[in-house]
């Protein structure tokens, strides 16, 4: 147009050209390589098991403070005072490792034609093992209403602290179940 | 599409003319890589002063603790349009400016090998810059994501966020016109005898330059139309609610993202290698050497991305992957940096203005570098990602290490370019005035960084406050001393010294040796032949 320039660069034209279509599609196929990370990423990732959303099987939650070296035997009781229950663990005795989550079931049936309330209060044998025998869940925790003739299972979830005496190999878990004055079924 | 579309003719008799207009129009319709150049150069530093502007904002807000002067939200709009100004608008042009401006004098060529190309790739951009500021006019303002604009933030940032994408397109598709400009003219147009590994370092620290620059620009373009399709067109690359995943956004990024260190970088290693052989008067040491680890630096900079996102979760493997790439970089920078000191050794040296910013910027770069070592340490970096040790590490090689190389530059050629020379006086009271304030600026962010103080935040913790008050005042200064350099340099165009066509007793590139002060408007119609 209102070039004034000489033509100085003419007979290299037609190699300019080329220099210039090679060149833009290098950028073009890096345009689509940013596009094809995506994918590629989502297999190497895949493939390596980083960045998912669900837990690996091997990487979920893993309780490293058992014990494996010692059991400790757990011995089951269960008595009713003055309560026409009848009352009784459907497991009387465990081996667990310390640091171990354990659940057992006690069972109890209201013998009575009416609904009675109950406490449960439980003691250890020896006594001093109370302290480290940690309940999580335990129907000990409330109080229970049966109504005439029911029969319920309720469990007890414990772990045994790792920090129990080596001394103590067996501890007795007792159970009793006191009636709650004056609540009758009412409440 | 070329300097060959002139089917009009004019022949010799107009080419001290500047085209066919005057005023305005000149420089628009403009395709003399010297115009070009020049208009590269002032874009790059009005925007270099909008930047800087934004950056005394910054500062004034961090002068002390507690919220005094902007709110948090334009707190934020104004560290992430700093870094995108800064990095996009002021340090990348500028090199393009004087690679525009010398690459066609130094490898004897007449102009540039596609001059209309070179038109449009200016000329887009005070389009692209004019969206970054209109960003802040619309609903929400200008984004607040940080230059990196990661995602999940720019999924939900205003029509600001859209601007700022459509100027980040603008911007790569001005730099990779560039880009093959540069390389098609390095490959195709040097003179006779003018054999590659003859070319002065700067034009091979371009060529390297370029051919990062399209292999990277449209990566991150990608990334950026991802952004923007999962802003409004339904997809989910980043967007988690979708199953996307917003680490992906970062490893694209990043791969866009460490070349990019090395386009700002090496250019300016670039005119480091012209500069210190001129005033050592002494060819530069290990030539070979420069050319090998520069392309070095070029292939490992595409392996080593992650090590930006060291704490986003990867297995130990990759971490240390990643480590080893990164400290393998040292390597050929530290052969570079070698020479550099081997050039000068025995040298016949003087201290001009182009020298001591040189000089200034050899051992500031390197200190600069030398963090960055630190950083690339896995372990190190989890403790110290995203604190103020991060924004001095690449402070130190970005504000300083290529803003002193562009200082240098501009004052090494400015003579060339406008026959006219600068007051060597006030040069060296702007090299001694931004080599002081710039340090105090950046050097306590080291403390501050190492004292655990996160970046991009507008309050902080009382205990830091000593070392951001030192910061401030620092940054003041830079930031008033760069008035200073304006004025040299229109002082220097107005009533400056005749300058010699020698100007440098070292120089011994072809615009020295080759052609008069100032330069002709057309140089090199018939091209020279090197023995």
């Amino acid at each position: 147009m209102h070039e004034t320039r000489p033509q100085a660069a003419d007979p290299r034209r037609n190699e300019n050209r080329r220099m210039l279509m090679r060149l833009s599609i290098v950028a073009l196929v890096m345009f689509g390589f940013g596009f094809a990370l995506v994918p590629f990423y989502e297999q190497i990732c895949a493939a390596l098991g980083v960045n998912s959303l669900v837990p690996i099987e091997s990487a979920a939650a893993k309780n490293t403070q058992i014990d494996r070296a010692r059991t400790v035997s757990i011995e089951f009781d269960a008595n009713s005072h003055d309560l026409p229950w009848r009352f009784r663990p459907l497991v009387r005795h465990l081996q667990v490792h310390p640091g171990e989550l354990a659940t057992i079931e006690y069972e109890v049936v209201n013998e009575r034609a009416y609904a009675v309330t109950g406490q449960a209060v439980p003691s250890y044998g020896p006594a001093r093992a109370g302290e480290y025998f940690k309940k999580v869940e335990c129907f000990c925790f409330d109080q229970q209403t049966l109504a005439a003739g029911e029969v319920r299972r309720m469990p007890v979830v414990f772990v045994v602290d790792p920090k129990l005496p080596k001394d103590v190999s067996t501890i007795t878990l007792s159970y009793t179940f006191f009636e709650v004055a004056g609540r009758g079924g009412k409440s | 599409m070329s300097a060959v579309v002139d089917s009009h003719g004019h022949g010799h008799e107009h080419h001290d003319h500047h085209g066919g207009y005057s005023g305005i129009m000149r420089w628009i319709t403009t395709t003399n890589h010297k115009d070009i150049g020049t208009l590269y150069l002032w874009f790059s530093f009005i925007m270099f002063m909008t930047g800087g502007a934004m950056a005394m904002v910054i500062r004034l807000e961090l002068f002390s603790p507690g919220l005094q002067w902007v709110d948090p939200d334009f707190f934020n709009q104004m560290t992430t349009m700093h870094g995108l100004i800064m990095v996009f608008g002021a340090i990348m042009p500028a090199f393009v400016g004087f690679a525009n401006w010398l690459i066609p004098m130094q490898i004897g060529a007449p102009d540039m090998a596609f001059a209309r190309m070179n038109n449009w790739s200016f000329w887009i951009l005070p389009f692209a810059a004019s969206l970054l500021v209109i960003s802040f006019f619309m609903p929400g303002g200008a984004p607040g994501v940080g230059w990196t604009l990661y995602a999940p933030l720019t999924v939900q940032m205003g029509i600001g966020m859209d601007l700022t994408i459509f100027a980040v397109h603008l911007l790569g598709m001005s730099s990779i016109m560039g880009s093959i400009n540069i390389i098609t003219t390095i490959l195709n147009l040097r003179a006779p005898g003018m054999t590659l590994m003859r070319m002065p370092l700067f034009c091979w620290t371009w060529l390297i330059t370029a051919y990062l620059l399209v292999a990277a620009m449209p990566v991150l373009a990608g990334a950026v139309t991802m952004t923007l399709t999962d802003r409004h067109f339904g997809t989910t690359f980043f967007n988690a609610a979708g199953g996307g995943d917003p680490v992906l956004y970062q490893h694209i990024f990043w791969f866009f993202g460490h070349p990019e260190v090395y386009i700002i970088a090496l250019p300016a290693f670039g005119v480091i290698s012209q500069v210190i052989p001129a005033f050592s008067r002494k060819p530069l040491f290990g030539y070979a050497s420069m050319v090998y680890a520069t392309s070095a630096i070029a292939i490992l900079s595409f392996i080593v991305w992650a090590h930006h996102m060291y704490t986003v979760g990867m297995p130990v493997t990759g971490q240390l992957f990643f480590m080893y790439a990164t400290t393998l970089i040292a390597v050929p920078t530290g052969v570079k940096v070698f020479n550099w000191v081997a050039t000068m050794w025995k040298g016949a040296l003087s201290f001009e203005t182009p020298m001591l910013f040189a000089i200034g910027f050899l051992f500031l770069f390197t200190l600069g570098g030398f963090t960055g070592l630190v950083l690339s340490l896995a372990a190190v970096d989890i403790q110290l990602h995203d604190t103020y040790y991060v924004v001095a590490h690449f402070h130190y090689v970005m504000a300083i290490g290529a803003v002193f190389a562009g200082f240098a530059g501009v004052y090494f050629w400015l003579p060339k370019w406008t026959g006219r020379m600068y007051d060597e006086a006030l040069g060296k009271w702007h090299f001694w005035l931004s080599t002081i304030f710039i340090n105090i600026t950046f050097f306590v962010q080291h403390f501050s960084g190492l004292a655990g103080m996160p970046r991009r935040i507008p309050d902080y913790p009382l205990m830091f406050e000593t070392w951001n008050k030192i910061s401030s005042i620092g940054a003041f200064g830079f930031g008033l001393s760069q008035l200073l350099f304006l004025y040299i340099v229109l002082k220097a165009i107005r009533s400056g010294e005749k300058a010699k066509d020698k100007q440098w007793e070292g120089a011994d590139s072809l615009e020295w040796t080759h052609l008069p002060t100032p330069v002709p408007y057309h140089s090199f119609e018939t091209q020279p032949v090197l023995k």
